[in-house]
C-alpha cells in the first residue's frame, strides 16, 4: 500500500492541493489501488506546491507543481512506486534547495502529519518536555539561556533572559505564556507555516515555558486571516489533552498547564506585544506604555512570557538536544537558525532555514533564483514592512542582528521580499508610511499624527512641491518618529523610509508626475 | 484671591518607602522609588512639557511631549512612563529633546483649529501653553492636510460641550471616565488618524454618561468645556469651599469672575473628594441664583394670606412678639425649632442655643430625625460615639464590602467611585438590598452576593449573618476578648446561635437563600478587612436603631473595627447631617452628645450662655406635630428644611403645621413647609455662607463665601437677632467666633477653628489636645465607651405589613440628577434627566394589575394616596415597588405612614404597604389638599405615644416584663418629654386596655418618680 503526501499548508491549498489530493485518492480508486494520503505541512518550496510526495525505499520521492491534469499520467506512470516523471524531482531531501538547509525548527515542518501524536512522538517529538519535566525551572532557564536562542518575532531579546524575569516575579495566583501568532508582517508566513505543519511543536514549546517560568496558563493568539492554522491548532490542543501533554497532570507528572487559541480581529498592531496583551483581555489593541515589562505585569497584569511561535517552537528540540548544539550554529551574538521566508519578485519562493550569518545575496539569488520577471533585482526588503530597503550592494552582509543593525537594517521575523528594476523607491517610502497611518493604534501622537503628514510630504516631494524643504521636514518627521514612538509601529517605519532615501535618493528626485508619463495614481484611501 | 492654579506633578504618587537619589538638570533630589521621572522632576522645580499625563491618572506615554534624556539610557524615555532608580542622571532640556518637542506640537497643531482667540479656553488650555513653552513658531505641514476641523459638536449635554475638533486624543477624558468615575462611558473609536473620542454611538447625553464632570476637567484643551465658560469666559478667582449637597462632603474651587460663579471645579486637595466630583455637585449650582429665591423677609397674618415684603428689622421684631405671647398664653414648652442638616454647624448650633437660652426649652430637633437618628443612637450604644468609625480613604484597604440599604452610585456618587475602583483593583462586595441597585452589576463590577432581602426584614437578615459567624467558628475571639464587653458578648452570642435564628429558619421570612446567607457570612468574616457601608435602607426602619446596632455587633464579633479597611460607616445623606447632630440639634443632648439631665455638662453651657437650661428633654419633631395638632404646640421655627414635603404622611404634617399660631421659616424658597409660614426669613446659598460642614466621616470642611449673602443677612445673624428679641442678647461678629465657642464647650471639638481648617484643610473629630490634626480612623485600640457593647437584636416585624387591602410594598429612594426634596435640583438643568417620581414596578405585579409602562397609576397607603407613572422594571422584585420623594407634585410621602423607629422616631419610609392602580388622569396634590383632606382626631399626641410605648414593649418584650418595664422606663425617662411622659401615664390611668402590660408598668414606674 503506498503513502503519498499532499500538503494541506494554506500555501499549497491555494494552488490546488485539495484537488490533487482528491484526484490522487480517485485516480487510486478507480484502478483499485490502495493508497494512504497524508495530508502534511509544506516542505516550503512554495513554486513547488502543489508538491506530491510518495514513500518508497529510497526515501520520499517528490512530484511537483502537480496538476489535476497531471495526475491520471502521473498515476499511470508509478507514482504510488516512485517512478520517473516529467515532474519528478527525484528524493525530497536531494532536492538542493531542500538539502543545503539546516531545518531545525521547521525539522519536522512537512515530514510529519501535522494532527498525527504517534507521528509526532516517532519523529522526536515530546523529547524536549520529557527531559523539561525531570528538570528545575531554573534548570531549563539555564539550558535556554545558553543555547544563545533570541525572540524570533523581530526584536531579537535573549529568551532565556525573559524567562528568568517571569520566573523570578511573584504573583499571588497564576503566570501565562502567550504565543505571538499574530504575523502580520506582509511576506512572512514561518509562523503560519509551522502551525498547520508541526502544531504539537508549539504546543511543546510553551508546555516547556510554563515550566521553566511556574506559568500555568497559555494562549496563541492568532490573526483572524490564518483560519487553517486556527483550525489545526484548536484540534492539535483537543488532542495534546487527550494525550495528557496538556491539562492537570503533564505526562503523569504533577505539573499542569492550560493552552486555548485567541484570534485576533485584523489589527496590525494587535502583533505588538502590549497591544496583543490589551486584544487578549478583550479591550481594542492598543499599545501599552513600558515599564512595566509584560514579564513583570502582562497578561491580566499579570508575570507573562510572550514569545513568538518560532521561538516557542524552537525550544523543544534545543531542550532535547542540550544547549550546544544550537549554539554550535550562526555567528556572532546571533545564535543557532534563521527561518527566512522568501517572497515578492522572486522566482523561487519559500522557507529557508539557514544558520544566521547567510548573506543576503544567497538568499535572494541562490535559493531565490533571482526575480521571477527576469529582470534584475533592484532592491529587497528585509523584516517585513518596517524593514529597510536594501540594494544589491548590500547582498553581501552577513544576515546577523547585529551586522544588519551596522547597516540601519533589521533581521526582523526573517522576511525577504525582492523588487526588480521597475519599482519606484518613493512610492515604497509612501506605502510605508501609509502602512503605518492605516495600522497606527493612535495611541501616540508621532504615529498617529506623524504617519498621516508623512504620506501627505511625501506626495509633495513625489510631486516637486517644495522637494528640499519637504525633504528636510521628512527626515524631521522620520527623525521624531524613530525616536519618540511608543512603540516599534511609528519607531520603524521611518526605516525603511530612510533607506529608500539612502539607498534610491534618485527617486524623490525625479521628474513630477505631471511632467511624467506614467503619472501615478492620486491617493486614495 | 487669584485663581488657583493646581500644580499637576503628572503622575501619581509612589507608595513605595524606599528613598533613591536621582539628579535631575544638575539639581540633586531625593524621591520615593517608582516616582516617575516626571514627576521626580516637579518635585524638584522642573516641570517638564506634558499633555496626556495628569497626576490624577495613571501614566499613559501617548504624548510624547515628555521625553527626556538619560545617562546611560538608549533613546529618549518618556518621563511619565519611567521610573527612577538610585543615581540617575536626567535631562529634561537638551537641543535634542527641543527639536523633538517642537516636532511633536507641530503635528499637534496641524490637526487643531487656529481660533485660539476665540476658543473659550483661550487662557486655560494647555494645548496653548505647551506650543509656547516649547516655542512652535512655525507648523511646516500647513493646514491642507488630513484634519479633523469640521467635526461637529455635541452640545447635547446641558452643562457641557464636546467639540472633536479641538480634541487632540489623549484619551485623559477616557481615562478620566475609568479610572476616577468607573462609569466606562468614553471610549475611543476608531484606529490611527481615525481615533476619536466615542460614546458608544450616542451623543453624551444618550450615552452611560452620568455627567460627574471628570471628563471635561481632564480635558487639556476646550474639546470638553463647560457651557458657562462658554458663555461667560474664564474665570479669574478661586474660593474654596465644601458642596451643599450629600454628605460626602466635596471639596470644590468655586471659580468667579468678578462675583460670578463660572463653574465648580472637585478640589484635588479635598479630604473626601480628592478631585473628583458628580452631576449635582460639579453642575447644578444654578439654583442659588434662580428667580424663584426670596431675598427679601415677609410676614402675614394668617397662611392664608398674601406675603408682604418688610424689613429685617420688622421680620424679627414680628417673630420675637408673636412666639412671646405664644409663650405667654401658653407655656415655656409651646414653641420649638427644628435645624436643618443644609446648613452650618455655626448656623445649626445658633438655633439651638437660641431654643436653649430665648425659647427656654429643650424643644429642638433635626431633621437628621428622618433619616440618620438611628444611626446616632445604635453606635452610640456599641462603641460610644455617635458616628463613623472611618474615614472614606480607609475602603482602600478593604478586602470584602458589605453594603446595605445604600445606593451610592445614586445618593452617594463620589465615594461610589471610590468603591467601585477598589472593587476593580479585587474587593469582594456583599450588597443587601431588596433591589437590584447598579453596584449589584455594573461594569467591572459584580456583587459577589445579593442578598435581596424583603424590605423589613434587616435585623432577621443580620441576626442569621451573625448566626454563621457565631456557630461556625467565625468569631475574631482575640479582638472580643481584648476590645468588647464578656458578658454582653456571650449573652448575644447565646441568643444569634440559636437554632432561631439560622438562616435556614429565618430564610421564609427574609426572602434569602439560606446557602447565600451562609456564603456571604463566611465571606465576611474572612476579610481580612471586611466594612460595612449602610444608608437609610437601614435607618428608616421600625427597627432601625435594632439594625445599626446588629451591624456594630458582626464588625465587633470579626474583629473588623480600629484599623484601615474596616469599620461601621453609614453614609450620610445631606451635607451635613453629622454636624447638625454634633452641633445639638437632639431634643435631649447638648452639643457632643450630652444628655440635658448631666448637671456637669448643663453648668458649662449654663456658665458659657448665662442662663439656666432646662434639663428635661425637649420634643422630638414627629411628636411636635402631634403636639400640634393637640393645640399644646404653637410656635416653630424651621431653618432650611422643608418638613412638609420631607416628612412622612404629609396630611398630618399639614395638619400640624395648620395648626400653629406662628411658623417661621428661613429657607431660599416658598417651598411646601413655607406655604403653611406666617414669617419668612431668607436665607442663603451654600455658595454665600461661611462656616463649617461635617460630612459622613466626621470631616470638618470650611465652606467660604464665593459671592456675598444675596439676602443681606446670614442665617446665623437672624438666629441671633431673633434672640435678641425675644430677650436674650446674643452676638457674635463674625461665624468664627460661633466656632469658637463649639470648642470651648465641646470636647470633641476643643482643637477645631477657622485658623487650623484654613491651614490643614480639614481635620476629622475628635479634633482635641490628644489628636491636634483630628482622628480619621475610630476606636484604634479601644472604644471610646471602653469595652465595645453587644445588644441583643431580637427581630420584631413591622406591623405595616402587606395584606390583601394593600399587597405591595412601597420603598423609597433617590436618584442621581435629584437630591433630597428637590428644591434645589429642581431648579436646574438636571430636570433633563429626571423631571418627576417615577414608579418602580416588577412586571409580573404590572401585568396582574394590567398596568403598561409609562402609565399613570393610584398608589394607595392606609394613610394617603398619590398617582405617579411607571417603570416596569426588574430591580425590584416582585411584591415590591419602588420611587423617589424629589418632587412636591407627586407628593410620595401621601403614603408613607406615622411608624418609626422605636428607639428614634426616624420614620419608616423604607416600608409602607400599598395598592397600585391604574389611573386615567394625573391628580396633583396641592398644599391646601393635605389642609383639606385631613381630618383630626381627638389626642394625637395619646395616638402616638400609645403605639411608641407599645413597640417599645414589642422590642423589650423578650427580656420578661420586669426588666423590660425598666428598659423602657430608662428609655422613655431620656428621651421623651415631661409632656410626653404624663401622656403615657394619663393614658395609662384612663385606658389600660389600649396599652401593653409591660408598657402599663413603666408607666406607673413613671408616675411614681
Amino acid at each position: 500500500m503506498a503513502t503519498v503526501f499532499v500538503s494541506m499548508d494554506s500555501s499549497a491549498r491555494s494552488v490546488g492541493a485539495d484537488d490533487v489530493a482528491d484526484a490522487i485518492r480517485r485516480a487510486a480508486e478507480v484502478r483499485d489501488l490502495s493508497v494512504t494520503i497524508v495530508r502534511n505541512g509544506s516542505r516550503g518550496m512554495l513554486w513547488l506546491e502543489p508538491l506530491v510526495e510518495v514513500e518508497t525505499e529510497r526515501g520520499r520521492v517528490a512530484y511537483g507543481p502537480v496538476t489535476i491534469q497531471d495526475v491520471e499520467t502521473l498515476v499511470d506512470e508509478g507514482l504510488f512506486v516512485g517512478a520517473d516523471h516529467r515532474l519528478s524531482l527525484g528524493s525530497t531531501e536531494e532536492i538542493p534547495w531542500l538539502a543545503r538547509q539546516t531545518r531545525y525548527s521547521f525539522e519536522l515542518v512537512g515530514l510529519i502529519d501535522p494532527l498525527s501524536p504517534e507521528d509526532y512522538e516517532a519523529h522526536g517529538g515530546l523529547s524536549g518536555l520529557r527531559k523539561a519535566i525531570t528538570m528545575q525551572p531554573a534548570e531549563i532557564v539555564e539550558l535556554v539561556t545558553e543555547s544563545g536562542l533570541r525572540g524570533r518575532g523581530g526584536a531579537g531579546f535573549p529568551t532565556g533572559i525573559k524567562w528568568e524575569t517571569v520566573l523570578a516575579a511573584p504573583t499571588e495566583d497564576v503566570k501565562f505564556v502567550c504565543a505571538n501568532a499574530d504575523e502580520g508582517d506582509s511576506g512572512t508566513f514561518a509562523d503560519r507555516m509551522l502551525m498547520e505543519g508541526n502544531p504539537f511543536g508549539l504546543i511543546e514549546g510553551m508546555v516547556i515555558a510554563g515550566l521553566a517560568t511556574g506559568a500555568t496558563e497559555g494562549f496563541v493568539y492568532v490573526r483572524s486571516e490564518y483560519p487553517d492554522a486556527i483550525a489545526t491548532m484548536r484540534t492539535a490542543i483537543g488532542v495534546a489533552h487527550l494525550r495528557g501533554w496538556l491539562g492537570l497532570n503533564i505526562l503523569g507528572s504533577h505539573e499542569r498547564f492550560e493552552l486555548s487559541v485567541r484570534v485576533g480581529a485584523g489589527s496590525y498592531i494587535c502583533g505588538e506585544e502590549t497591544a496583543m496583551l490589551e486584544s487578549l483581555e478583550g479591550r481594542r489593541g492598543m499599545v501599552r506604555a513600558k515599564p512595566p515589562l509584560p514579564a513583570h505585569a502582562g497578561l491580566f497584569e499579570r508575570p507573562t512570557v510572550i514569545n513568538n511561535v518560532l521561538t516557542l517552537a524552537s525550544v523543544p528540540r534545543i531542550v532535547a538536544d542540550g544547549p550546544s548544539v544550537y549554539r554550535s550554529f550562526g555567528v556572532g551574538r546571533s545564535r543557532g537558525t534563521q527561518v527566512f521566508q522568501i517572497g515578492g519578485n522572486v522566482a523561487r519562493g519559500g522557507v529557508v532555514e539557514l544558520p544566521f550569518g547567510v548573506t543576503l545575496g544567497t538568499l535572494v539569488n541562490d535559493f531565490g533564483g533571482g526575480t521571477r520577471s527576469g529582470r534584475p533585482i533592484r532592491a529587497v526588503q528585509v523584516g517585513g514592512p518596517l524593514g529597510a530597503y536594501l540594494p544589491v550592494a548590500a547582498f553581501d552582509v552577513p544576515m546577523d542582528y547585529e551586522s544588519f543593525a551596522a547597516i540601519d537594517a533589521m533581521v526582523g521575523h526573517g522576511g525577504v521580499v525582492v523588487f526588480d528594476e521597475t519599482v519606484d523607491m518613493a512610492r515604497q517610502a509612501r506605502f510605508a508610511m501609509e502602512f503605518c497611518a492605516e495600522e497606527s493604534c493612535g495611541k501616540c501622537t508621532p504615529c498617529r499624527v506623524g504617519a498621516v503628514r508623512g504620506v501627505e510630504v511625501i506626495d509633495r516631494i513625489i510631486a516637486g512641491d517644495h522637494r528640499e524643504a519637504n525633504l528636510v521636514l521628512l527626515e524631521d518627521l522620520c527623525d521624531l518618529m524613530a525616536s519618540g514612538s511608543l512603540c516599534a509601529m511609528g519607531s520603524l517605519t521611518p526605516m525603511p523610509v530612510r533607506s529608500a532615501l539612502t539607498h534610491f535618493g534618485n527617486d524623490f528626485h525625479r521628474l513630477p508626475a505631471a511632467l511624467r508619463s506614467d503619472a501615478s495614481e492620486p491617493r486614495s484611501r | 484671591m487669584a485663581i488657583l492654579k493646581e500644580h499637576d506633578l503628572g503622575t501619581g504618587e509612589s507608595t513605595s518607602e524606599t528613598i533613591v537619589h536621582v539628579e535631575i538638570d544638575g539639581i540633586g533630589i531625593n524621591v520615593a522609588a517608582g516616582t516617575s521621572v516626571m514627576r521626580a522632576a516637579a518635585l524638584g522645580g522642573i516641570d517638564v512639557p506634558k499633555l496626556c499625563a495628569t497626576d490624577r491618572l495613571k501614566a499613559f506615554g501617548s504624548c510624547r511631549l515628555c521625553l527626556v534624556e538619560i545617562k546611560g539610557v538608549r533613546g529618549t524615555p518618556a518621563s511619565c512612563t519611567t521610573p527612577v532608580t538610585d543615581g540617575m542622571r536626567i535631562f529634561t532640556q537638551t537641543p535634542r529633546l527641543e527639536k523633538l518637542r517642537r516636532a511633536v506640537m507641530e503635528l499637534y497643531i496641524s490637526d487643531h483649529p487656529l481660533d485660539c482667540l476665540t476658543c473659550a479656553a483661550n487662557g486655560d488650555c494647555e494645548l496653548q501653553d505647551m506650543a509656547g513653552t516649547v516655542g512652535l513658531r512655525d507648523v511646516r505641514y500647513g493646514y491642507a492636510g488630513e484634519n479633523h476641523l469640521d467635526s461637529s459638536v455635541d452640545e447635547s449635554n446641558p452643562y457641557f460641550s464636546f467639540d472633536p475638533s479641538k480634541c487632540i486624543v489623549c484619551s485623559r477624558c477616557v481615562r478620566a471616565c475609568e479610572e476616577t468615575q468607573g462609569t466606562f462611558a468614553l471610549t475611543i473609536a476608531g484606529r490611527g488618524f481615525g481615533s476619536r473620542v466615542a460614546t458608544d454611538g450616542k451623543s453624551f447625553f444618550d450615552s452611560e454618561c452620568v455627567s460627574c464632570g471628570a471628563c471635561v476637567q481632564a480635558c487639556p484643551t476646550a474639546t470638553l468645556e463647560e457651557k458657562s465658560v462658554i458663555s461667560l469666559g474664564v474665570p479669574s478667582r478661586s474660593v474654596i469651599t465644601t458642596c451643599g449637597y450629600c454628605g460626602v462632603g466635596c471639596s470644590f474651587k468655586a471659580e468667579l469672575r468678578g462675583d460670578e460663579v463660572v463653574r465648580m471645579v472637585p478640589f484635588k486637595d479635598g479630604g473626601a473628594n480628592e478631585g473628583h466630583s458628580c452631576v449635582k455637585g460639579r453642575f447644578a449650582w444654578g439654583y442659588a441664583t434662580h428667580k424663584d429665591r426670596v431675598l427679601n423677609p415677609m410676614i402675614r397674618e394668617a397662611f392664608t394670606d398674601p406675603w408682604r415684603e418688610v424689613s429685617w428689622n420688622e421680620a424679627i421684631s414680628y417673630a420675637a412678639m408673636r412666639l412671646k405671647d405664644i409663650q405667654g398664653r401658653h407655656g415655656v414648652a409651646s414653641i420649638g425649632a427644628i435645624t436643618s442638616s443644609r446648613c452650618t454647624d455655626e448656623e445649626v448650633y445658633t438655633v439651638q442655643k437660641m431654643v436653649r437660652t430665648a425659647f427656654g426649652n429643650n424643644n429642638t430637633d433635626t431633621c437628621a430625625r428622618v433619616c440618620h437618628s438611628p444611626t446616632g443612637y445604635g453606635l452610640s450604644q456599641a462603641f460610644g460615639t455617635s458616628a463613623g468609625t472611618q474615614d472614606f480613604r480607609s475602603v482602600d484597604y478593604a478586602d470584602v464590602i458589605l453594603l446595605i440599604g445604600a445606593n451610592p452610585t445614586d445618593a452617594h456618587p463620589v465615594f461610589a467611585s471610590r468603591m467601585k475602583r477598589r472593587i476593580r483593583n479585587g474587593a469582594k462586595l456583599i450588597v443587601a438590598d431588596p433591589r437590584r441597585i447598579d453596584l449589584v452589576r455594573t461594569p467591572h463590577v459584580k456583587a459577589a452576593h445579593h442578598l435581596q432581602m424583603h424590605p423589613g426584614t434587616n435585623v432577621a437578615l443580620m441576626n442569621a449573618l451573625a448566626h454563621v459567624v457565631v456557630t461556625e467558628g467565625l468569631v475574631n475571639e482575640p479582638f472580643v476578648a481584648e476590645r468588647c464587653e464578656t458578658e454582653s458578648f456571650t449573652i448575644w452570642a447565646e441568643f444569634v446561635a440559636r437554632p432561631g435564628n439560622s438562616p435556614e429558619t429565618l430564610a421564609p421570612i427574609t426572602g434569602v437563600p439560606a446557602e447565600e446567607v451562609r456564603a456571604a457570612a463566611r465571606l465576611y468574616a474572612s476579610g481580612p478587612n471586611s466594612a460595612i457601608y449602610y444608608g437609610l435602607g437601614v435607618t428608616e426602619h421600625s427597627q432601625g436603631s435594632t439594625m445599626v446596632m446588629a451591624l456594630a455587633n458582626l464588625a465587633m464579633a470579626t474583629g473588623n473595627l480600629g484599623r484601615d479597611g474596616v469599620g461601621v460607616n453609614p453614609l450620610r445623606g445631606q451635607n451635613n447631617v453629622q454636624g447638625s447632630c454634633d452641633m445639638g440639634s437632639f431634643p435631649h443632648e447638648f452639643p457632643g452628645y450630652r444628655h440635658v439631665s448631666d448637671n456637669a455638662v448643663r453648668a458649662i453651657f449654663e456658665q458659657e450662655w448665662g442662663r439656666t437650661l432646662d434639663s428635661e428633654p425637649g420634643l422630638r419633631i414627629p411628636n411636635m406635630f402631634d403636639a400640634a395638632v393637640d393645640g399644646d404646640f404653637k410656635g416653630l421655627f424651621v431653618q432650611g428644611e422643608d418638613i412638609a414635603q420631607s416628612d412622612p404622611n404629609s396630611k398630618h404634617v399639614a395638619a400640624a403645621l395648620s395648626s400653629l399660631e406662628l411658623l417661621v421659616v428661613q429657607d431660599l424658597f416658598i417651598n411646601q413647609t413655607a406655604a403653611f409660614a406666617h414669617v419668612f426669613l431668607p436665607g442663603t446659598s451654600f455658595l454665600e455662607k461661611d462656616g463649617t460642614f461635617i460630612n459622613a466621616e466626621r470631616r470638618i470642611n470650611r465652606v467660604r463665601p464665593a459671592i456675598r449673602a444675596r439676602s443681606g443677612k446670614h442665617e446665623w445673624q437672624a438666629v441671633c437677632e431673633l434672640a435678641t428679641a425675644m430677650g436674650y442678647p446674643m452676638h457674635y461678629d463674625s461665624s468664627s467666633q460661633i466656632l469658637d465657642e463649639i470648642a470651648r464647650t465641646t470636647p470633641t471639638f476643643s482643637g477645631v477653628s477657622f485658623e487650623l481648617l484654613d491651614k490643614v484643610g480639614s481635620v476629622q473629630w475628635p479634633c482635641n489636645e490628644k489628636a491636634p490634626l483630628g482622628t480619621p480612623v475610630m476606636h484604634v485600640g479601644t472604644f471610646v465607651r471602653g469595652k465595645g457593647y453587644f445588644a441583643e437584636t431580637p427581630f420584631v416585624g413591622t406591623p405595616e405589613r402587606a395584606n390583601r387591602r394593600f399587597p405591595l410594598i412601597l420603598t423609597t429612594g433617590r436618584i442621581l440628577s435629584q437630591y433630597n426634596v428637590g428644591v434645589q435640583t429642581r431648579r436646574t438643568e438636571n430636570l433633563r434627566w429626571h423631571d418627576e417620581d417615577v414608579l418602580d414596578i416588577h412586571p409580573f405585579d404590572a401585568e396582574e394589575r394590567g398596568i403598561s409602562d409609562g402609565s399613570l397609576v393610584a398608589v394607595t397607603s392606609r394613610v394617603g394616596r398619590t398617582s405617579l407613572h411607571v417603570h416596569i422594571t426588574d430591580r425590584v422584585p416582585q411584591g415590591v415597588v419602588y420611587t423617589t420623594f424629589h418632587f412636591p407634585g407627586d407628593a410620595t410621602n401621601m403614603v408613607t405612614t406615622e411608624y418609626s423607629d422605636w428607639a428614634t422616631n426616624c420614620p419608616e419610609y423604607k416600608v409602607t404597604a400599598v395598592e397600585v392602580s391604574p389611573k386615567s388622569a394625573k391628580e396633583t396634590n396641592s398644599d391646601a389638599d393635605y389642609a383639606r383632606n385631613f381630618g383630626h382626631s381627638e389626642s394625637l399626641m395619646a395616638d402616638s405615644i400609645v403605639r411608641m410605648a407599645n413597640q417599645l414593649a414589642d422590642i423589650f418584650g423578650y427580656l420578661g416584663e420586669k426588666e423590660g418595664a425598666t428598659r423602657i422606663e430608662n428609655h422613655i425617662r431620656k428621651f421623651w418629654s415631661p409632656a410626653m411622659r404624663d401622656e403615657l401615664v394619663k393614658v395609662a390611668a384612663r385606658d389600660r386596655a389600649l396599652l401593653a402590660p409591660m408598657s402599663i408598668v413603666a408607666a406607673g414606674k413613671v408616675a411614681s418618680l
